[in-house]
């Protein structure tokens, strides 16, 4: 008698497949789906008088949930505002750190061997300092230049605390590349514009993104650069939600505008993957 | 009027002189290979001929103009590398119709050259596969298709066979030539393999340290070595040690030394007190049992050493009387029993006097 096997992956590797991804996975239920769930709840229920959140059953015993918060949040328009400006801030941000790090990605792509570990070393060095103290440095920087506290002190700020996230994913994708591809393009008639176009740019993509998504989430949410290199008018979301929990005493008010944030970064991650999809099947053709 | 000439082109790294005063020139049309062993230069020398590395001395001219300061982008030539280097991101057809977009045709253009070149390569199926999604024999395809479908005047190829198993090899090879043919493309072939050269090639330039020992046509290359190296690098064969006893209008009288004297074909430089050898092809030398050596023509005693079985044909190692041992490739023609002879028969080896050719050292 011949057993019958399941298709495809056999049933050892699959029982590996699980035992490899539990803990991740467990992970991200405990520390993120369930406190996420937590926050969704915590919108929908009253503030308690002096911070947290009024008890989940009235004194009657029924569930006492409102959509006051929301009707609150859409009632007005400077809450829409403040995150429009928040995402032009972390896209502006994105693009110019993207400026700045992909020649350098590229320089260190192309150095010699011998050479490379010590410039990405040298990248990461400012991660040795503080944060706080690496933005007050640039308090006492910006502060003689007559730009501190505003959008411009605030885009410098966020720009150099997370260029060392756009340099290396690109650096580790660009140090990849075969070199004969771009003889190849020589080769075949492309100069050396045409070459960076056709070949480095569209192969480097993928880090590209990934830089993208280190430097505009983090960004999106950032509170402290705005508030000690920003003016009073450089409030972002982040500062915002901050101020309702601890300032405001507004719970179900921040929660709700941390929702609306994480389905912000949720709905542009998702549009990009089905943008690359698009990309990807035009470039195979419609069949 | 050649299309292509290198005048005395020689390329140096560092302390190594990787191509040594190289001339020679190729025709129009023409299949054109160099062949040499691992090292010898044959790489250096295409990229030169590519505008990648500059040489250090000498000229390479195509259609009687000099490359010197031609940047690779401009020359009208492409090059197939040795590992294909087909842009991954692109599709079959993206990677076809690259050099023509360089070439700033038009749309319309590229598609039909596209469609016409993936037809000449047998891929009309795979035009909007991704390179990983190939065998290696179709990303060899390709990798031709987009050397050929701008029609450069030369297409380079750096061993483009050496990655494909034996079978598909053989295939490619007679594809190569039909493709060839076809399209009427000069084609600069390098490789390492004898047997590749002496089927592809119009004619063969054997490569040593950066040398070019030899340039002729496969069948002269192979039958009239004009060297130890080239006959030694091309295919199987015997060398004698012999000294040059006398030198008439066309034979060269030799001396082997306790084998008595022989004659061999004259050929040019060689002197009376000369030292050389003689080389003789296996499949050339002949066997007969003790008693009927009488048609052989110059023939000596000997013993079957040992023998190679190879179905169609039997090597034999025949010990001659002065120590040496020379190898046979006999047909394996015998009726009625598997070979001619077995291990210890006493035999009689010749060959006929114009098969040896004498190499001077
Ligand atoms: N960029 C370089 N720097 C230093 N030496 C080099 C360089 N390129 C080639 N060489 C040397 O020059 C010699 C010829 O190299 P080349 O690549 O032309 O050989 P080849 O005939 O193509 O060999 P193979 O059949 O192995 O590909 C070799 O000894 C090689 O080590
Ligand atoms: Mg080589």
């Amino acid at each position: 008698m011949t057993r019958r096997r399941a298709p495809g992956t056999p049933r050892s590797e699959r029982v590996v497949k699980w035992v490899v991804s539990l803990p991740p996975a467990l992970f991200l239920v405990v520390f993120f789906l369930v406190p996420s769930l937590i926050m969704v709840l915590a919108s929908f229920r009253l503030p308690g008088e002096f911070g947290g959140l009024m008890p989940l059953r009235a004194a009657d015993g029924s569930l006492d949930l409102s959509l006051d918060t929301y009707r609150f949040l859409f009632g007005d328009w400077i809450y829409g505002e403040i995150l429009l400006k928040s995402l032009l801030v972390a896209g502006l941000t994105t693009a110019l750190c993207l400026l700045l790090a992909y020649p350098l990605a590229l320089l260190i792509a192309l150095s010699p061997r011998r050479h490379r570990d010590f410039m990405v070393l040298l990248v990461v060095l400012p991660f040795a300092a503080n944060f706080l103290i690496r933005i007050y440095a640039w308090i006492l920087l910006l502060g003689p230049a007559n730009v501190l506290y505003s959008p411009f002190a605030v885009i410098i700020g966020m720009v150099y605390v997370h260029l060392p996230f756009m340099i290396l994913p690109l650096y580790t994708n660009l140090e990849k590349h075969d070199a004969t591809l771009l003889e190849a393009a020589q080769d075949l008639g492309a100069p050396r514009w045409t070459r960076f176009w056709r070949v480095t740019w569209p192969l480097s993509l993928s880090g590209v993104w990934s830089g993208t998504a280190l430097v505009f989430i983090p960004v999106l949410g950032m509170f402290a650069i705005p508030e000690l290199l920003g003016g009073t008018g450089d409030i972002l979301i982040g500062n915002l939600i901050k101020e309702q929990f601890l300032d405001n005493r507004d719970w179900p008010l921040g929660s709700s505008l941390s929702l609306m944030l994480t389905v912000m970064v949720l709905l542009l991650a998702g549009s990009a993957v089905l943008a690359g999809r698009r990309r990807r099947t035009l470039a195979k053709g419609a069949k | 009027m050649a299309l292509l000439e290198f005048r005395n082109v020689s390329k140096r790294f560092g302390k190594l002189l990787a191509v040594d005063n190289v001339s020679f020139s190729v025709d129009s049309g023409e299949f054109f290979t160099f062949l040499g062993p691992s090292g010898c230069g044959k790489t250096t020398l295409l990229r030169m001929l590519a505008g990648f590395d500059a040489p250090d001395a000498g000229d390479i001219l195509l259609d009687d103009r000099s490359l010197a300061g031609v940047p690779p982008e401009k020359r009208p030539l492409h090059t197939v590398f040795q590992n294909y280097a087909l842009f991954p991101h692109l599709t079959v057809e993206g990677n076809i119709s690259f050099p023509l977009e360089m070439a700033g045709r038009p749309k319309a253009e590229i598609r039909t050259r596209v469609a016409e070149t993936l037809a000449l390569v047998h891929l009309e199926e795979k035009g909007h596969a991704f390179p990983h999604e190939l065998s290696g024999g179709q990303k060899q395809r390709v990798a031709l298709a987009r050397g050929l479908v701008n029609r450069p005047r030369l297409l380079l190829l750096d061993e483009p066979l050496g990655a494909l198993d034996a079978k598909l090899r053989e295939e490619m090879q007679i594809e190569l030539i039909a493709l060839q043919r076809n399209v009427g493309v000069t084609f600069i072939f390098v490789t390492h393999a004898q047997q590749e050269a002496l089927a592809l090639s119009h004619r063969i330039a054997v490569m040593n340290r950066g040398r070019i020992m030899q340039l002729d046509e496969p069948d002269k290359i192979y039958g009239f070595p004009l060297n130890r190296f080239v006959a030694d690098f091309i295919g199987k064969i015997n060398l004698l040690d012999v000294d040059v006893l006398a030198v008439d209008a066309d034979v060269l009288t030799l001396s082997a030394q306790g084998l008595g004297t022989l004659t061999t074909p004259r050929v040019d430089g060689a002197n009376v007190g000369d030292h050389g050898c003689l080389a003789l092809r296996p499949e050339q030398l002949r066997l007969a049992a003790d008693h009927e050596a009488g048609d052989l023509g110059i023939h000596f005693p000997g013993k079957v050493h040992d023998l190679l079985y190879e179905g169609d044909v039997t090597i034999y190692r025949v010990a001659l009387e002065n120590g040496a041992t020379l190898e046979a490739m006999i047909a394996n023609s015998a009726p009625g029993r598997p070979r001619f002879f077995e291990v210890g028969d006493s035999v009689v080896l010749g060959w006929r006097p114009d098969a040896g050719r004498y190499l001077h050292d």
